[in-house]
């Protein structure tokens, strides 16, 4: 067993990954992006410098171009993406869609690794059909079709599916709406005739799209993994995509508490500074001591997931779980204690409640992962 | 009794024939409120109709005496108006902060002439106001406002800074705080002042918020020449008056979550949305947390019915505004919250016709303010600790 600490190599990354961000993909550059309604939603320079970085082959093999730093390290990353509202595609394509590939590719498709090493390769993962997330509600269907497939249906809250080149689509081959089996994974291109994206303006300015599918036609290599059993592996790719979005909660959670505590120390209100009331000194107290829980599960659950240990899942949802329970008290007592500032566009904890909310959704709520927390434990 | 029953049934046949008929359901969006005022643009010849059919018998300001337009009701016959309004799910024709706050002030310690002057046309939705109390320096502490008001005989000349002033930018006029004594206890050199937003040397510059829109102000005073009879009560006595204001303007704050009537509740949104599984809401979690919203709130509902009924007939405990306010925002939050978790993803999308331009999201970023607007949670809390149960 390894410690439950970074070893020097993901402590560098953790650093660099927070230096780098700060400059460069920081709070001020979300603001420009979305007040000059930018097309793409993302800085294309902030994310050639992540790939020269070697960002985005975080987790990919040596063997297809990147440095395999595994799932701490990358969560590292999230966790700085976290704390600087980072607006770039490193989840949709570094983490998911690298996931994907190295979890149900053959090698031919494989391949496309090299292409996200070196930054050519936008992927997006189309899954969810409905705001509440449900990877087995399918019902979008892929009919056989000579030696290919037709895909029709509507998937939506597709995160960065608008930049993307590729689509990851789960579609129903077999089986009633709800069934986990009969569901298959393909890799769509997104300009392939009968694919429609349109993107969809979220509360926290970073991407989503819609994505429309009629009467699309893909070959059969286009079938990632096996024909019916995409929901195997759709459990351990969104298993992956959770405990990096618990990660990059926990950075948002860390950084709206940093500033509020920045913030209660020079606000003066009746002569002193607010942050002598004991009122929000305990409520900072508590909020601490959840971090330092919240710490511990996410860096539980990346580790689990490098060391492929039975309980992942478990560990996974713990991870998520909290750190949507946790990220919500966060920037809500950021906000509060930041009194009337707090609603002003121009302080940037609002914008850290606002990016909080829908990662909290993405994959599974609290109420969503502490079901399911309590579920593979047999309750 | 037979009175009152032969008072709804007069009710109930006037608002039959006088509420037009798009004024029959929830307002849809903040754009359907009336809030009158000389810059105000009816949305409909309804709206303009409704107010002013519901102002012309003094509705608007319902328990406000007739001699100054008010309806002039017993609290009977208003519960019975409300009861009346609600059940052909009525809007309100009025948003009015001079009917919710600065209006009952001047009822109690207006002098007659303030009262005959700026009365009428509150009820009649003429003249808008806006909140001039907050200042940079001063929030929770109101009481260390710096905005100062030299006296000059007949008149003072006010300077100073407000924030936050909501609709500042759309107000005919302002009441506000100012300091006339700056050498006493710092509650004991303050006034509560009325004057024009046109007034000379009144500027305001709005404040962009969370939730995209600008509601409110920073307001600048320079060299404003303020009438002395525009003085609410005495010069240097105004910190009382402004926290009986306070008391006013928390109550209401207190119930902005309640669900008006015809408005789709909490747990039905949850049950269209997510669907019932043998009965029950399909998803379990969810399920507790909005049921123990639901008793929360029901047990909210009862308890406003009751304070104010005993507050009525003069019993019970005092400072229960600030309990309300407490209560209430907190709970209009948790609700908010809620319905984040039950619409999922659709409840984060900020622009577009399909999702109603972001109609839920803005509203949950609005409700945060509830718990800080009107004096925040921790000033209730201390409120509460201090004044009701004598800690500390
Ligand atoms: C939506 C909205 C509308 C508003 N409209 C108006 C308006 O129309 N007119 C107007 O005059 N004002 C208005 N306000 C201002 C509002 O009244 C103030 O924001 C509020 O009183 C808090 O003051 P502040 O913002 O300076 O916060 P601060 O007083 O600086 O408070 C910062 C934090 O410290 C806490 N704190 C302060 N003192 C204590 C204490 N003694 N014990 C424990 N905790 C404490 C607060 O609770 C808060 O969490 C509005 C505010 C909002 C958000």
């Amino acid at each position: 067993m390894q410690r439950l600490v970074l070893n020097e190599e993901q402590q560098m990354l953790k650093d660099s990954a927070a230096g780098f961000l700060k400059d460069s993909g920081s709070v001020s550059q979300l603001r420009e992006l979305r007040d000059n309604r930018d097309a793409t939603g993302f800085s294309s320079s902030l994310w050639q410098q992540m790939v020269e970085m070697g960002l985005a082959g975080t987790l990919i093999p040596e063997a297809f171009g990147g440095s395999e730093f595994g799932h701490v390290g990358m969560g590292q990353i999230s966790e700085q993406a976290g704390r600087n509202l980072t607006a770039a595609p490193l989840f949709a394509s570094g983490i998911l869609g690298v996931s994907a590939l190295l979890l149900a590719g053959n090698d031919d498709q494989k391949k496309q690794l090299e292409a996200i090493a070196a930054g050519q390769l936008l992927t997006a993962l189309a899954i969810d059909e409905q705001g509440r997330h449900a990877p087995n509600r399918v019902s979008t269907t892929a009919s056989p079709d000579g030696d290919g497939y037709v895909l029709d249906g509507q998937k939506t809250f597709v995160v960065d599916g608008h930049v993307a080149n590729t689509l990851i689509v789960s579609a129903r081959t077999a089986g009633e709406a709800d069934d986990e089996a009969g569901i298959t994974l393909f890799l769509v291109d997104a300009k392939a005739s009968g694919v429609e994206v349109e993107r969809t303006i979220m509360v926290d300015s970073h991407n989503a799209a819609v994505v429309r599918l009629s009467g699309v036609r893909v070959p059969a290599s286009a079938v990632l993994g096996a024909v019916d059993q995409g929901y195997s592996v759709l459990t351990s790719l969104l298993d992956i995509g959770n405990a990096h979005l618990a990660a990059e909660l926990l950075g948002i959670a860390e950084e709206s508490f940093e500033q509020t505590m920045n913030y209660i120390r020079d606000r003066k209100q009746f002569g002193v500074t607010v942050a002598s009331f004991q009122a929000l000194q305990h409520r900072a107290a508590h909020l601490f001591s959840e971090l330092e829980l919240l710490k511990s599960v996410v860096l539980k659950a990346l580790r689990s997931l490098d060391e492929q240990a039975d309980n992942t899942s478990a560990m996974v949802s713990l991870a998520k779980a909290k750190a949507c329970e946790i990220a919500q008290l966060a920037t809500n007592e950021g906000v509060q204690m930041h009194g009337g500032v707090g609603m002003t566009d121009e302080y940037d904890i609002g914008l850290f409640m606002k990016r909080a909310r829908p990662l909290q959704q993405l994959f599974g709520d609290y109420a969503y992962h502490a079901d399911r927390y309590a579920r593979l434990n047999g309750y | 009794m037979a009175d009152l029953e032969t008072f709804r049934q007069e009710t109930r046949a006037w608002l039959e024939q006088n509420c037009p008929q798009s004024m029959r359901s929830p307002f849809k969006s903040d754009k359907d409120v009336c809030w009158g005022g000389r810059n105000w643009t009816f949305q409909s010849d309804d709206q303009r109709l409704w107010l002013e059919r519901m102002a012309e018998r003094g509705w608007t300001a319902p328990d406000w005496p007739a001699e100054y337009g008010g309806g002039g009701l017993s609290r009977e016959e208003h519960k019975i108006l409300r009861e009346e309004l609600a059940r052909i799910q009525a809007r309100p024709p009025l948003n009015s902060f001079g009917v919710w706050m600065i209006g009952p002030a001047l009822l109690k310690f207006g002098s007659e002439e303030l009262k005959r002057q700026h009365l009428p046309p509150i009820v009649r939705g003429e003249i808008r106001w806006c909140q001039g109390y907050s200042e940079p320096g001063a929030g929770s502490d109101l009481a260390g406002l710096q905005t100062r008001a030299v006296d000059q005989g007949d008149h003072f000349i006010v300077n100073g800074q407000k924030v936050w002033t909501s609709y500042a930018d759309k107000a005919d006029w302002m009441f506000a705080l100012v300091r006339t004594n700056p050498d006493v206890k710092k509650q004991e050199g303050i006034s509560l002042v009325l004057f024009d937003m046109t007034t000379p040397g009144v500027s305001t510059r709005p404040i962009k918020l969370i939730s995209g829109s600008s509601p409110f102000c920073e307001t600048f005073l320079d060299d404003v020449r303020v009438e002395k009879n525009q003085v609410v009560g005495e010069v240097d006595k105004g910190w009382g008056i402004a926290k009986y204001l306070l008391t006013h303007e928390r109550e209401m704050i207190g119930g902005f979550g309640r669900t008006a009537a015809g408005q789709k509740t909490l747990p039905r949104q949850a049950v269209d949305q997510l669907g019932l599984s043998e009965g029950q809401l399909a998803d379990s979690f969810m399920r507790a947390d909005i049921a123990r919203w639901d008793l929360d709130a029901k047990a909210f509902e009862v308890t406003v019915e009751r304070v104010t009924d005993e507050a009525r007939s003069g019993q019970g405990v005092g400072h229960a505004s600030a309990m309300l306010k407490y209560y209430g925002t907190e709970l209009n939050k948790r609700r908010q919250e809620l319905l984040l978790g039950i619409y999922g993803s659709e409840a984060m999308v900020w622009e577009g016709e399909a999702w109603q331009e972001g109609a839920l999201p803005r509203q949950w970023l609005r409700s945060k303010g509830n718990s800080i607007e009107g004096g925040t949670s921790e000033i209730q809390l201390n409120v509460i600790a201090k004044n009701i149960l004598g800690l500390g």
